[in-house]
Order: structure tokens, then sequence, then C-alpha cells
């Protein structure tokens, strides 16, 4: 069984159908890419997998249990995290914090406990920073874990908000244009970064990409989106070098 | 790690203390003229408001104008207790102090719930009608002496009886800072940081938009109480939107997020109107302009400019061996 099935999918807002009859099935430990022209509707489906929009039809499975009707603080603790395409951190946060105000599901204390500081306060809160910085490690953001979000470099913040994502344990990471603004460099580094994340948090992805290169180097299948519909499923060479999909992105 | 947050207690207990004592001398000795050892008790409950609205507006990121209306509620709950009951004060004030916090607390929740669709502005607008709302009412109401007033409130917190407020004033402090410093804490920041990610990363923020009314109007409640049994007379309209503003200022002042700041500048902001006295009819009119002078040190990056002023000073002594 698929880790996430979506069937016939769509959403209108008022007239506009932003997505129509889109079908998704990614497996387990899949790293799976969603791309498009701009305004296919790929950010859409983000926002209907994690409940910001809710769907007008179709079908959302995680592992089986139908999502719809979820709010989205409930979806993150059923196991779909994700990324923004415009970075959203927590700016005035430090780091550290910005993990840790991912990991209030995982590690827990009671209001009691916070407002009094009682002893389970100060072991989870220990345990929470072991937590954080070993999540922060994996991303080379330990060392800055006491700057301010809003203080580190773009490539970094966009690092981190993937290590918070990772923090609430998800099944399903979504990435909503993680190399967007990057240099050749960056993206190189990202792709190791991505790879890295799936083997070592044993989490299926799901990512959205501009970057061709980006695609094709770490995707192990694809989804075209084409104004809000699906327009072609397969393995990258066979996807990237097909006849429609080059007009989609190009024109006649 | 561990070391550090000991020496850290220890430092604010020596705090406490110290500036426990040195009330206590400033109201023993009689060094300050009546009216300005009298102004203990409304520093107190300004500290106290300050501090709990700095919940709902630095670390919530919520603009709130009905602060005074959570107060006034605590202090007619505490008043109406202590009048019509025939308590010994040991039974009477602690009575009060936990109904008038209770029911500032119920209406926190009462007033959570409709407006956790508000935002910004239209949130603000929401909260000042709150609080006129509550004005109007008590002043509708027989049993709370209407437009005349409630009087002959037991004086149980007068300045002579400050030792219960300031216990207050420090548990409010103490159980704010510790929130704020806690998964709690940090789920409500992130709601002020952006509230997009912070349900994206699973908190509820209904729940916690919720939680922080309730804890910011639960305080606010019970400084009614005690501004009530300081004055002995509660009026609807000392608690119309000018207080609540007043306390906003006091916020901003002291900083966004502040809590330390939110401390000083209630003191600082409760004495100016008494150290103004001399200036008689101009006296609102310095205030104003003190006020806005200090907001201009604060925020236009000159007490940056000055400390790395008094910074690059001390180097160069330092740097010339002195004098």
């Amino acid at each position: 069984m698929a880790l996430l099935e979506v069937k016939n999918l769509g959403i209108s807002f008022g007239g506009l159908r932003a997505v129509d009859d889109f079908n998704i099935s990614v497996e387990q430990g899949q790293l799976y890419g969603l791309i498009g022209p701009n305004g296919a509707g790929k950010t859409t489906v983000f926002n209907l997998l994690t409940g910001v929009y809710r769907p007008s039809d179709g079908i959302i499975k995680l592992a089986g249990r139908s999502i719809i009707g979820k709010t989205p603080d409930e979806i993150c603790q059923i196991g779909i995290a994700r990324t923004f395409q415009n970075i959203r951190l927590f700016k005035k946060m430090s780091v550290l914090d910005n993990v840790k105000a991912a990991l209030h599901h995982q590690i827990k204390y009671s209001l009691v406990g916070s407002l009094l500081h009682l002893p389970p306060y100060s072991q989870k809160e220990t345990e929470m920073n072991e937590k954080a910085l070993e999540i922060l490690q994996v991303f080379d953001l330990d060392s800055e874990a006491g700057t301010l979000a809003s203080n580190l470099p773009y490539g970094k913040q966009r690092k981190l908000e993937i290590a918070r994502a990772l923090a609430t344990n998800p099944k399903l990471l979504l990435l909503d244009e993680p190399a967007a603004g990057m240099n050749p460099n960056e993206t190189g580094e990202l792709m190791e970064t991505i790879r890295l994340v799936r083997n070592k948090f044993e989490v299926t992805i799901l990512l959205i990409e501009h970057d061709m290169k980006l695609v094709a180097g770490i995707c192990e299948y694809l989804t075209v989106l084409n104004f809000g519909t699906e327009l072609l499923t397969g393995e990258p060479e066979a996807v990237l070098n097909d006849a429609k999909v080059i007009t989609a992105y190009l024109g006649e | 790690m561990n070391r550090m947050k000991l020496n850290n207690t220890i430092t604010n207990i020596i705090f406490i203390i110290v500036s426990y004592a040195a009330v206590s001398l400033i109201v023993t000795s009689g060094i300050l003229s009546r009216q300005m050892t009298s102004l203990i008790i409304p520093i107190g409950v300004n500290i106290i408001l300050a501090v709990s609205l700095n919940l709902l507006t630095g670390f919530l990121g919520e603009l709130t104008l009905g602060h005074a209306g959570f107060m006034s509620l605590g202090a007619y709950t505490g008043a109406l207790i202590t009048v019509n009951t025939e308590l010994p004060e040991m039974i009477g004030l602690p009575l009060a102090l936990i109904a008038g916090g209770v029911v500032a607390a119920i209406f926190g929740l009462v007033i959570g719930v409709p407006v956790l669709r508000l935002k910004g502005d239209y949130l603000a607008i929401v909260t000042l009608g709150f609080g006129e709302i509550i004005k109007s009412v008590l002043t509708a109401m027989e049993f709370t002496g209407g437009a005349q007033g409630l009087s002959g409130i037991p004086k149980y917190t007068t300045y002579k009886n400050f030792t219960i407020v300031f216990i207050f004033v420090v548990i409010t402090i103490l159980l704010i800072k510790n929130l704020v410093y806690s998964r709690h804490g940090r789920a409500i920041c992130s709601i002020r940081d952006n509230y997009i990610a912070s349900e994206a990363v699973g908190i509820k923020i209904s729940k916690y938009k919720i939680m922080a009314f309730v804890i910011s109007a639960f305080f606010a409640g019970i400084a009614g109480v005690f501004n009530a049994h300081n004055i002995g007379i509660l009026k609807p309209d000392n608690f119309d939107y000018n207080k609540s503003i007043e306390i906003l200022v006091i916020v901003v002042l002291g900083g966004m997020g502040n809590i330390k700041g939110s401390v000083i500048a209630a003191v600082v902001l409760t004495l100016l109107p008494e150290l103004l006295r001399d200036a008689d009819n101009f006296r609102m009119l310095f205030y104003a302009i003190v006020l806005i002078a200090m907001m201009l040190f604060n925020n236009s990056g000159l007490r940056e400019r000055m400390t790395s002023w008094i910074k690059s000073k001390k180097q160069v002594k330092t740097a010339t061996g002195g004098e």
C-alpha cells in the first residue's frame, strides 16, 4: 500500500478550478517530484495535502487513513510536515527554539510544569535541547543554535526550515521549492542534504522544484502538473524528455 | 548550564530581597512624601497589568485594548465579596483575589473564543468595544453602585500592607516568565512570529491564543482586586479605554516581549505624573513630551549609538592605559 494516496483531488476557488482530477501515489521511502510550469497548482496541492485548503472533491489518504477535513496541526501530528516556498521561520526566536517549537508534540510536559518550572520541566527541556541539537547537526546548524533565525543567511534559513519540519517526526515530508534562490553550488549541497535526510530520518519526500538538474538528479518518480491537472507521471528521464511536458513548459 | 541556572536563581532571589527591603524602608522611614509613598500600590498594580498584557501583545503578538475591562471585572468581583460578606481579612482578601482572578479569566475565555478569527486592528477594535461594554454594564447595574460607584471597600491593600501586593507582583513576574520559557510559551511566540508555520509544525493555534487570553485576564483581575482595596471606592469611569491605553503605553515603552522592560516602565510611568506635580497645569503636557522623548530614545537607535559611544570611549581609555 502506498504511503500517500491521492485520488480525483480537486478544488475550486469561485469559478476557478485550481486543481482538477489530480492523482498521485507515493510509496514509502520514495523521493517523489512534483513539477509543472508556474501557476500549474503545485503549491495548491501542497496546501490541500496539509489541510490549509479543504478539497472540493477527492480522496487523500496517508497510510490508509483519510485526512480530509483535518486541520493543519492535526495533519502535522498524523505525519505530514512541510516547508514553504517563501520561507516561514519563527524569526524572532533562536535557531534552537525554532526546532524546539516543532518538538512540541514529541516531548511534553503540563502547563503547570511550565508555569512553575517543576522538575519534569528541566528534564524534558534538556531532552528537547539534545534532540534539537541532534537534528541541527545534520544540517550543520548546531554551531548557530543561539542565533536569531532572521539573522541566518538565506541558504541556512532554508535548511533550518527543513530541520524544523523534520523535528515533528513526519512520515511524509513536503518540500516546496527547496532550491529556490540558490546558486548551483548550494543546490548541489542541498541535493546531498535531501538524500541524507531521506536515509537518516527514514522519511518519504515529495518535493516541488523548478530546478530540473535537482529534479533529474534526486527524484525517483515524477508527476507533471499543468493547469491543475496531471499531465504525465513516470520516471524522470522519460518524463523530462516527453514532448507534452516540453510543450507545457516552453509552448509550441 | 546547570550552574548558570543556579547562579541566575540566586541573583533573582537577591534582587527580590533587596527590592523588598528597599520598598519597606521607603514605607516605614517616610523619606518620601506621603503621596509618593502611597504610589507603591499603584506601581505594583501597574506592574501586574503590564506584565500580563505583555503576554498578549508582546509574546502572542495580538494588540488588545480591553485590559482595563478585565481589571474592572476583578476589581468589582473582589470588592463585592469583601463589602457584602463579614469575613475577616485573612479569609476575605484571599477569597476576593481568587474570585477576582477567576471571573476575569472566565471573561478572558469568553472574549478569547470569538476573537480567535480576528487579527491586528480588528482585534484591537473588538477588545476596545469589550472594555466599553463592561464599563457600561457596571454603570447600569444596581448592585455595582452604578455611576455613583461602589464605596466602603475595606482598605486591605494600602501602602501600609504592601507585602501581599509585593508577593503577587513577584508571583506574576515569575509565572509569566516561566511560561514564556517553556514549550507552551514557545508555542505562543511561534504564533506571533508566523501562525501559518506554527500550525504546520502541529501547534493548535486556537488553544494557545485562548490560553494566553485566560492567563493574562486572570492576572489583570488580581491587579483589579488590589486596586479596589487600595482606593476603597470603585467607579466604572476609572476603567475606560484610557486605562487600557495607559497599560499599553507601559508595555510598548518597556518593549514588546520584554518583561524586565515592562516592570521598569511601569515604575517610571506611575511615578512620572507625581514627579511632574509642580508643573501644575502643564503636567499632562510634560508627561506626553517625556513619553515621546523616551519612545524616541528607545526606538530610534539613539540608545544603541549612545552605548556604542560609551564603549568606544572606554576602549580608548584602556588602549591608552587609562589616566
